[in-house]
């Protein structure tokens, strides 16, 4: 007997008697012996109580980001958490529903998806937006996989900046040898930013895509217009990867200047960060293109008695339908994230976002600025550079080294460079967000003060 | 869900309509000094204002969400026998614990020192999934079936180019989950399908002369997508290996043996695992699973980077590794999913996971034996835990599987998985799980057997359902052809 479990012993040996047989290893019998064992080694089963202790330890020890002024970003960013968002996810008519397969009963998952869609399209400049992807690294690898049946598997090269996030671009490398696609990295020039001309020189009329980020990985804003135009020179898509959605409140989305594709990370919007997943990747194209694009897509239209209703749409593309020839091989997505995702951007609101992301910028760069003016051995390495809320430090020791001298004064810095290495010097990638007080900003600075 | 008809619940963008400033959301004081941004950033890369994105309050945003939840069915409304999915119950527990700040609000790149008991978490599900398995390694990294499926055929090719045999195809029975297909393709392999035979397993004279130096792995659903074992797996092991292939195991259908018997035995090379079905979490109306993927000694160098590693009691995170195909996505895996599966494994011990496999099984028999007189069931073999009946006793009447899977829903329940598997035409693929009480189960019986009466008796009754449900049959073909996939302000 187990809660979990909802027939009882009296009512298992029911349903043996009317299916006729004396045991419930009768039911199996179509398992040779060979691979059956009598029972596995496991810890015993614990009661509630139990679990709530043994994993309360677990969690205990790990410091969590609340606990200190945090300055954690690299992807991956703490920002406001209105209540209403765990409220509507913690729902079960949500949480324990599944693709809305039977649209009848599913609208109100289909029309959520509905205004995520439109939601990331009007932030993406772009019309068309999915029902989500697993992460912003996987969203990048279907951006190139995307733009290389776009223009019919003719182009196997594709140009990415060394400034897109190096584990999105290490995530690429896995799934492109497999695709036979090969990659050309360009590093930044002086200034953090790419140099269109040697992005052109790159891309040389071979490439199906340019790919970067905006905000870089660095923290720095790229000057997409001619970015987009260098990579049409050259008959390439243009693809811009975002992994600090917010800035979308205040930075316009590529596709205003020509991007083809913006996907990227939306976890900013209302998903935990939760050790790193789940989170939330989304993905934007234009109408031309939607037939490549991957992933669910809701659309609308009416039932029988023509009330507006919505359903999943263009599966045709989907494996479920194409098999070995689908745009991708994705099922289970991340639906209860984009979830949460709609409701933070309709609690923030549009006018809301906008002034959040004014938070953010102001606050960066506040500690910025105190920086410049402590004088101390630690610099921006990018001070001419404009930034949104993230920004290089660099300096001696700036890196974990640095962090964990941080760490012993309460602060949590930041995250080091030198996990991935680059052109760059190493240092700390410093983030601010509407969540950083000016009593946080303050205590970085202090801290940074005390340990010149 | 609310089946009376109900005043429509406006789109987002519709509310609010005269765009007054509302406020959804009280933002933290701005206690720094406010900047002007188009002096810090690029003027022309600022976005303008959006008037189409209004702003709304507080309660309006929860009246709105409230509404529409109240248009879905769910788990706990009632069964949802979607086969192939394991939709059962998601403790409530697990959604407690993985809400513990300690795991939901950790960040991903904190120095280790600061992240041990994440680290530890991951480890011991590792090790648990490794024992329920047999199988001596695996990655929890995929987010989902589909996605271990792919990062276990590319440790497969990583492998084969090791050993510098290069191969092209990858066999995948025609009962297969269309996934698999996908997943083969997208790892730079030929997906070529290998028939069933009567009995719906595999047939191992068809496999005997499809396999050659040309086949890197046989991809295996276990039990298959009709419910059936493959009973002959270790000679269809034996087979695959000797000529070199390797096997991909399809652990979807986990909850029907785990505690039981252990894919390592059974001759595994890879196999992933949903988490989100025999594991218990929640199914999010789309998302986030999680898909770890056990594997053998053969495959254990190419585990994707990076990895958890214990060093005494400490542990430590590996970033790279030349042998390993390289991440397949940030981070580590959908951390969170992971906590909630850790916890419904501790909950459940030993004799509980195989209690849970007894009485899912016993379920689907239990379905089986209910209908098997009104419904065709093309497939004789014995059922595990799920089972595969066809419409073309109905179909006599003009009645097809779709029409009974909508009169489903007025009677309350969730259709089972439709028209799949591809060999069974009209299929009805049922999976009641072992989560519900077994007057459930009946009660579900009752309507099948119910909808098969009505399809005799009044089919145009069947054909135009559903009759109570949130909207009436929804035009698909519609949204396809006239696509809108966004809201647009009206001209």
């Amino acid at each position: 007997m187990h809660p979990w479990v909802g027939a009882g012993l009296d009512d298992q040996r029911h349903i043996l008697r009317l299916l006729g047989l004396e045991s419930v290893d009768d039911l199996f019998t179509s398992i040779p012996a060979e691979v059956c064992v009598e029972r596995l080694e496991l810890p015993p089963a614990q009661d509630e109580d139990g679990l709530r202790k043994v994993f309360a330890a677990t969690a205990d020890a790990n410091v969590v980001m609340d606990s200190l002024p945090c300055f954690l970003g690299a992807g991956v960013y703490r920002h406001v958490e209105p209540a209403v968002v765990d409220a509507v996810l913690s729902r079960a008519e949500f949480f324990t529903s599944y693709t809305p397969y039977q649209p009848e009963i599913s609208q109100g998952t289909l029309q959520a998806i509905f205004e995520f869609q439109t939601l990331i399209g009007r932030l993406a400049g772009l019309p068309v937006a999915n029902a989500s992807l697993y992460d912003g690294a996987t969203a990048l690898v279907e951006a190139v996989l995307f733009s290389h049946r776009v223009l019919r598997g003719k182009r196997d090269l594709v140009v990415i900046a060394e400034t897109v996030h190096p584990m999105y671009r290490k995530v690429l490398e896995t799934y492109a040898t497999a695709a036979g696609i090969e990659i050309v990295v360009v590093p930044p020039a002086d200034d953090g930013r790419l140099d269109p001309e040697q992005v052109r020189a790159a891309a040389a009329d071979r490439a199906c895509c340019v790919v970067l980020q905006s905000p870089n990985f660095l923290g720095i804003i790229e000057d997409l217009p001619p970015l987009a135009e260098v990579a049409h020179d050259g008959g390439a898509l243009a693809v811009q990867v975002v992994t600090e959605a917010v800035s979308l409140g205040l930075l316009a989305g590529g596709g205003d200047f020509g991007f083809d594709v913006v996907c990227g990370e939306a976890q900013s919007f209302g998903v935990a960060p939760g050790f790193g997943g789940p989170h939330l990747g989304f993905f934007a194209c234009g109408e031309n293109h939607m037939r490549q694009m991957p992933g669910r897509l809701v659309g609308e239209t009416v039932d029988e008695e023509g009330s507006r209703a919505f359903c999943l749409t263009l599966s045709t593309r989907e494996q479920h339908i194409r098999r070995a020839k689908a745009t991708s091989n994705i099922c289970t997505n991340q639906g209860l994230m984009a979830l949460a995702a709609t409701v933070w951007l309709e609690a923030v609101g549009g006018a809301g976002l906008r002034e959040l992301a004014a938070s953010c910028l102001a606050r960066s760069e506040e500690l910025k600025r105190r920086i410049a003016d402590n004088g101390g051995p630690w610099r921006l390495a990018y001070p001419q550079s404009p930034t949104f809320n993230e920004f290089l430090l660099v300096g001696p020791g700036a890196g974990p080294d640095l962090v964990d001298r941080l760490a012993k004064e309460n602060v949590l810095a930041g995250v080091p460079t030198a996990t991935w290495g680059g052109s760059w010097s190493d240092g700390i990638l410093v983030a601010v967000t509407e969540r950083n007080s000016a009593a946080d900003i303050d205590a970085f600075a202090a801290a940074l003060e005390k340990l010149s | 869900m609310r089946r009376r008809a109900i005043r429509p619940e406006p789109l987002f963008f519709e509310l609010n309509p005269r765009r007054v400033r509302r406020q959804g959301y009280a933002l933290p004081v701005l206690d720094v000094p406010p900047i002007e941004s188009s002096d810090v950033l690029p003027p022309e890369l600022v976005r303008q204002p959006d008037p189409h994105v209004p702003d709304i309050g507080e309660m309006e945003v929860v009246q709105h969400f409230h509404r529409l939840s109240q248009l879905n069915y769910a788990v706990d409304e009632g069964l949802y026998p979607l086969g192939s999915c394991t939709m059962k119950y998601n403790p409530r527990i697990n959604e407690q614990i993985a809400r513990l700040p300690g795991f939901a609000a950790i960040h991903p790149l904190q120095p280790v020192a600061q992240i041990q008991g994440a680290l530890r978490l991951i480890w011991e599900l590792e090790e648990s999934l490794k024992t329920i398995t047999g199988m001596p390694g695996v990655t929890l990294q995929p987010a989902a079936g589909a996605h271990g499926e792919l990062t276990g055929i590319l440790m497969i090719r990583k492998a084969l180019a090791a050993r510098g045999d290069a191969r092209e195809v990858v066999l995948v029975p025609d009962s297969a989950h269309g996934t698999n297909p996908a997943s083969a393709s997208f790892a730079g392999y030929r997906a070529v399908e290998i028939a069933s035979n009567d009995d719906g397993t595999v047939d191992l004279d068809a496999l005997d002369r499809m396999i050659d130096d040309t086949v890197a792995a046989l991809m295996l659903t276990v039990p298959n997508t009709l419910g059936v074992f493959e009973h002959r797996i270790v000679e269809i092991s034996k087979l695959v290996h000797d000529r070199g292939g390797l096997i991909y195991l399809d652990g979807a259908n986990l909850n029907a043996f785990a505690g039981r018997s252990l894919p390592g035995l059974m001759g595994a090379d890879a196999m992933h695992i949903n988490l989100h079905k025999t594991f218990s979490t929640p199914h999010g109306g789309g998302g986030p699973g999680a898909g770890p993927v056990t594997v053998s000694k053969t495959l254990l160098p190419h585990l994707p980077v990076p990895r958890v590693v214990r060093v005494g009691d400490n542990f430590e995170l590996l970033w790279d590794d030349p042998e390993s195909i390289g991440p397949m996505r940030g981070f580590y895996g959908n951390f969170l999913i992971l906590v909630r599966a850790l916890t419904y494994i501790r909950g459940l011990g030993a004799e509980g996971l195989r209690t849970m496999s007894d009485v899912a099984v016993l379920y689907a028999n239990l379905v089986r034996h209910r209908l098997a007189d009104a419904y065709h069931l093309k497939y004789q073999a014995p059922s595990m835990h799920e089972v595969v009946f066809d419409d073309s006793l109905q179909a006599r009447h003009g009645v097809h599987n779709t029409d009974i899977a909508k009169r489903l829903l007025d009677y309350g329940f969730h259709p089972p998985t439709m028209s799949f598997p591809l060999i069974v035409h009209g299929a009805l693929m049922i999976e009641p799980t072992e989560s519900v009480a077994p007057e459930e189960v009946e009660a579900f019986c009752g309507a099948m057997l119910a909808i098969a009466k009505e399809a005799e008796e009044n089919p145009e009754l069947v054909r135009s359902a559903p009759h109570d449900t949130p909207v009436r049959r929804v035009d698909e073909v519609r949204a396809a052809r006239n696509l809108k996939v966004r809201w647009t302000p009206e001209e």
